[in-house]
């Protein structure tokens, strides 16, 4: 059987040559996505702002009544109402803040969503009521609190612990390169005012998963290559190293990105932002560890010295052991 | 690096078996599970309400209504104390502010009696303190919450609320309900397959304390309807809304003391209603009651509303009485329930609820389940012809780190939510990774010249320490994603905590052994890989 190749053999591609030009326009998509996030602002969910929200189906017509319902809902006195597709077509989510005093009583915020759903029920026929979901401004301050330092948390933790296994120089590309993919995605979130709650900060989180898996791939192969071309120019010893794992790395995005595909176009309405997000992070992600991770370190002066008084204790245990001998 | 010992596939196999025998009740439909014989696990993974539907909803309880409960029984015990004391000890000026408590001893003679006999009150069962007492001025004595003191009572409290709870769901019938602590002043209830939480609501916010005091006829009816209350009495409103009325704080009996609650129908009016039998000491106490001031008034106070005021008629023997007021059938049933599983030692306010209709959450499974399946098929495919033989070995061991995963969470009773779905998806991805990256450097060392033996151990070789370090950076993340994050993050850490540790088992381990074994057996001289 003849296998299927999607990359070439030996490919040498000189990515780092744009290396300027990527990150100037990385740079720019950067400033332009944290704009957009103070200027725009995020569409935040109940989750992280507090309020309430009611799903709804309209389960006999194509396509929602959105700017009916908005005076409808608005009509009833408790404000104006966020209304937007969630999923299908016919498929809406009508989000409220809640009332004055419904932190002191909840009775406030249940009535407040009977009076809703009990107008949807009333002039609609084929209305189905999916769901509502009342939160507290305490817990949404909370919960929004939690999912910030989880991010940070975890940002951290992953890049102290490449600093310790590759050298500082690693480190500081790949935290650089997850602030890159999480500053570009919540950018997106800010332009397409998709609703952002706590899934999205689960696809954010799985973005940071997938892109440092990829950092680390591309950074496993250049502290291969470094110890084994001590002489080579760091560029393109980096441009090798990116063209050596290019295979995988198309392969990789591939498989992750069919699943994904998969969910945005059939998957369930609720998760339609989050598989979304995740697919536009896989793009990111995957760009980023090739010009946002590797430049770095020409940047920092990694070189020929690198890996030798100070390497990872991982590495020491390697070349004592019996086959490091044979290799190169 | 290729060899393996007989026992050590022996081991490898037995666990690829376990693994994969109890994903079976998770993935086999319902009607088909009772039919599979009795040496088939039974445990199966919970989904999450997000998935399949039911109510979720967060309770508060308010430690300051708490602090305020503990402060008034302390001051009924510290008077209580003090009169029985013998001699008689006198005390004046009881006030209570700041959450302390303080009063004089009107002869500063019998001080250290007094503290003598508040000593009892204020200790609590592990030796310590639950109230500081200090004496100022040779006779004013203040009693102040120990800290420890206040947390136990927290704690207790929050310990009761749960079995309360349990208790009222538990009498609405056949729901599952699961009821939760969570940090140290929140309770967590979650009932699968319940879309309408009105009901339960109504039943679990009912604090349901139940109280019967004498009224305050002396009362100056004018102060009564300002709100304001003489000394030695409290203002309470009518349940209905007609009016106030003026009790005496003391000498009344707490409704904790009931056996039993049942909906009636008065004999009378007719009128929904509730009867209600007090244990022996609180039957003895109301009987008491009832004989020392027939023809009187007495209240009756549930959560701080007065639903009736009748007037005692004759003494009531056996602990048996009848509480009557604008009940519904339904509200009488409910106040039934929630009197039969006790009060609530402290008032929980409703912080977060979430509800989600079981259309919306089959929909979400049925076409969740199709796109994950379509999508792995898709990756099986391209994996097989990119790899062939290689891709065939990846594609059995992706197969089985699903079920693994699955298994996993059905035996430690996880739940799958939408999140912990997204954890799926990154461990899946990350298990296929391993296998491409591996078999990437094992084309790569055939490229190189390498023999065939050689080329695949220097394959899994050099490709195990990028599939090593990225699996730990995962796990770094999915442990501070455990600790730091909340409800639905802490689902997709779990899930990605136990994707990391079955996919490097299968896509690395077990795909050595197969391939092991392959090149074993056949001798290949050339790859096709």
């Amino acid at each position: 059987m003849r296998l299927l190749k999607l990359v070439p053999d030996n490919t040498n591609i000189g990515f780092l040559r744009w290396r300027n030009i990527a990150f100037t326009i990385s740079t720019l998509l950067m400033i332009a996505s944290i704009v957009l996030v103070v200027v725009r602002g995020l569409n935040f969910g109940v989750d992280f702002i507090g309020g309430q929200m009611i799903r709804a189906t309209f389960e006999e017509s194509q396509q929602a009544p959105i700017p009916e319902l908005r005076d409808k809902v608005g009509s009833l006195g408790y404000g104006a109402p966020v209304i937007q597709r969630f999923g299908a077509e016919n498929q809406i989510s009508i989000r409220m803040k809640l009332p004055e005093g419904a932190d002191k009583d909840p009775e406030i915020a249940n009535t407040m969503a009977d009076k809703i759903t009990n107008k949807l029920k009333a002039d609609y026929k084929d209305v189905r009521i999916d769901g509502v979901d009342s939160v507290s401004g305490k817990v949404s301050d909370e919960l929004f609190t939690k999912g910030v330092w989880a991010l940070l948390a975890a940002i951290l933790g992953v890049s102290a612990y490449i600093w310790i296994r590759f050298e500082w120089q690693f480190g500081v590309g790949a935290i650089w390169a997850l602030v890159h993919d999480v500053t570009l995605t919540m950018g997106f979130f800010a332009i397409t005012q998709l609703e952002f709650n706590l899934s999205i900060i689960a696809a954010l989180l799985t973005i940071i998963g997938y892109s440092l898996n990829d950092t680390i791939v591309v950074y496993d192969r250049i502290r291969e290559n470094l110890k084994k071309f001590r002489k080579m120019d760091i560029s393109a010893l980096l441009d090798l190293s990116i063209n050596e794992t290019l295979a995988r790395t198309i392969m990789t995005s591939l498989t992750i990105l069919l699943p994904l595909l998969a969910l945005v176009f059939i998957g369930p309405g609720v998760i339609f932002g989050f598989a979304l997000a995740m697919t536009l992070g896989i793009f990111v992600g995957t760009y980023s560890s090739i010009y946002m991770a590797s430049p770095v370190l020409i940047w920092l002066k990694v070189g020929s010295d690198s890996f030798v008084p100070a390497e990872g204790v991982a590495d020491k245990v390697e070349r004592t052991s019996e086959s490091y001998g044979a290799k190169v | 690096m290729l060899e393996f010992s007989r026992a050590r596939v022996w081991m490898l196999n037995i666990i690829l078996l376990l693994g994969v025998v109890f994903a079976i009740p998770s993935i086999v439909p319902g009607r088909y599970l009772s039919q599979l014989s009795d040496s088939i696990p039974k445990e199966t993974i919970n989904l999450g309400l997000d998935l399949a539907g039911g109510s979720h909803i967060l309770l508060e309880a308010d430690p300051a209504e708490l602090e305020k409960t503990r402060l008034e029984s302390l001051e009924g015990g510290v008077r209580g104390a003090m009169r029985r004391a013998k001699p008689r000890i006198a005390i004046a000026d009881m006030s209570r502010a700041d959450g302390n408590i303080s009063f004089n001893v009107t002869d500063p003679s019998q001080i250290d009696a007094a503290r003598k006999e508040i000593e009892p009150l204020v200790a609590n069962t592990t030796g310590g303190r639950d109230w500081d007492i200090d004496i100022t001025d040779g006779n004013r004595i203040t009693l102040s919450p120990s800290g420890s003191g206040t947390e136990t009572a927290l704690d207790q409290a929050m310990d009761t609320a749960k079995d309360v709870i349990n208790r009222r769901i538990n009498a609405l019938g056949t729901l599952e309900p699961t009821i939760i602590r969570q940090g140290d002043d929140r309770i967590v209830v979650q009932v699968p397959g319940l879309t309408d939480p009105q009901a339960l609501k109504d039943l679990i916010g009912k604090t349901a304390k139940l109280e019967f005091k004498l009224v305050d006829e002396q009362a100056d009816p004018d102060q009564t309807a300002k709100g304001k209350a003489r000394v030695g009495s409290q203002v309470f409103p009518m349940e209905d809304g007609s009016g106030n009325i003026a009790v005496r704080r003391l000498g009344g009996i707490a409704g904790d003391k009931l056996v039993k609650a049942d909906p009636t129908f008065d004999q009378d009016t007719n009128q929904p209603a509730v009867t209600i039998q007090f244990d022996a000491e609180g039957g003895q106490k109301f009987t008491r009651m009832t004989q020392q001031h027939t023809g009187k008034l007495f209240a009756i106070i549930l959560d701080g509303q007065v639903i009736s005021a009748p007037v005692i008629r004759e003494p009531i023997y056996g602990g048996v009485s009848q509480i009557s007021g604008s009940f519904t059938v339904e509200s009488a049933n409910q106040l039934a329930i929630a009197l039969r599983s006790g009060a609530l030692p402290v008032d929980l306010k409703i912080v977060e609820e979430r509800s989600v209709g079981p259309d919306l959450g089959a929909d979400s499974i049925r076409r969740g389940a199709l796109a994950a399946m379509i999508g792995t098929v898709l990756v099986l495919v391209i994996m097989f012809l990119t790899y062939g033989r290689f891709g065939f070995y990846s594609n059995i061991a992706l197969i089985i780190n699903v079920l693994m995963i699955l298994s996993v969470m059905a035996l430690a009773n996880a739940t799958l939510t939408l999140p912990g779905i997204a954890g799926f998806v990154l461990t899946v991805g990350a298990a296929v990774d391993a296998n491409v990256l591996i078999n990437e450097r094992i084309r790569e060392e055939v490229r190189r010249g390498r023999r065939v033996f050689q080329a695949i151990e220097h394959g899994y070789k050099e490709a195990s320490r990028a599939i090593f370090d990225a699996n730990i950076t995962n796990v770094i993340a999915a442990v501070l994603l455990f600790l730091f994050g909340s409800g639905p993050i802490r689902g997709f850490a779990v899930v990605l905590m136990i994707g990391i540790a079955t996919s490097v088992f299968t896509a690395v381990v077990i795909t050595r052994m197969w391939v092991s074994r392959w090149v074993k057996r056949t001798r290949p001289q050339s790859l096709n890989v």
